[in-house]
């Protein structure tokens, strides 16, 4: 039953990514990335991390897309050029994924971890170990992480504040 | 029966090589990012696997900071992107050269 879910999450989530990156029109793309985002969040429930699903689901989903979608709407590029690969770069992207699909399988192969098993308690659910570990160990990651998103926060109005003016004075 | 760790990490690595044909294959500036996203999206799954199979919590902590920095980043870069359509009419990565001129 598990492994059958498994499966199916999967395959939702390649086929979801793979419209990503084939998909003709930018919007079917911010769909198909919706999808796949809710197919990883469906597996992270399978994992135990039904914390991480729900804000992988709330910030992805509800921030990240929404905002790529707005974006795709205010440069408005429906009516551009139809996308062609060239036959070069196709070679490489193809070639290149292939490679680090069979290193990393290599890897996990040689590393002899396919029979591990998952452990019986799960960490992931319990919202008390989360909230011990970013106050205890991980509290100055947090307080950089604050500073980080300060940041963003400033530079992204800079960004869009300069660009507003038509011409620098100067 | 749960499924293995090892299929866990083949799908992620799977996803990742996917996002990293997208940035490779597409022109659009937009796809591209959305596939860098995938490709983020990719190395949590990884995190959070490695996590639930060892019994620690680390891994689904560093996940909750690879959120936190991916959100700052698309709106950084929406911003950056937006800023370089009104500039030069464009996002296709083709026309965007000048630097290499």
């Amino acid at each position: 039953m598990e492994q059958l879910a498994f499966t199916a999450l999967s395959v939702l989530t390649l086929a979801c990514a793979l419209g990503v990156v084939l998909s003709k029109n930018a919007v079917n793309g911010a769909m198909c990335l919706l999808l796949c985002l809710a197919g990883i969040a469906g597996l992270f429930v399978q994992l135990h991390a039904y914390l991480l699903a729900f804000v992988l689901i709330l910030v992805y989903a509800g921030a990240v897309v929404a905002l790529f979608l707005f974006i795709i709407m205010l440069l408005d590029m429906q009516g551009g050029q139809p996308w062609r690969p060239r036959v070069a770069s196709l070679v490489a992207g193809v070639v290149a994924a292939a490679l680090l699909i069979t290193g990393l399988d290599l890897l996990a192969v040689r590393g002899r971890i396919a029979d591990a098993a998952p452990v019986g308690h799960s960490v992931g659910s319990s919202l008390k170990l989360y909230a011990y570990q970013l106050f205890t160990t991980y509290l100055l990651p947090v307080q950089v992480m604050g500073f980080l998103l300060l940041v963003a926060m400033l530079g992204v109005v800079v960004l869009s504040r300069r660009m507003a003016e038509p011409e620098d004075p100067r | 029966m749960t499924p293995h760790l090892e299929a866990y990490l083949m799908l992620s690595a799977a996803l990742f090589a996917v996002g990293f044909l997208g940035v490779l294959i597409r022109r659009n500036t937009l796809v591209i990012y959305m596939c860098l996203e995938l490709m983020l999206v990719a190395a949590t799954l990884a995190l959070v696997a490695f996590s639930r199979f060892n019994g620690t919590e680390d891994g689904d902590v560093f996940v909750f900071f690879i959120l936190t920095v991916a959100a700052a980043e698309v709106a950084v870069g929406l911003a950056i992107i937006v800023a370089l359509f009104r500039a030069r009419q464009t996002v296709q990565v083709d026309e965007l050269n000048s630097l290499k001129h």
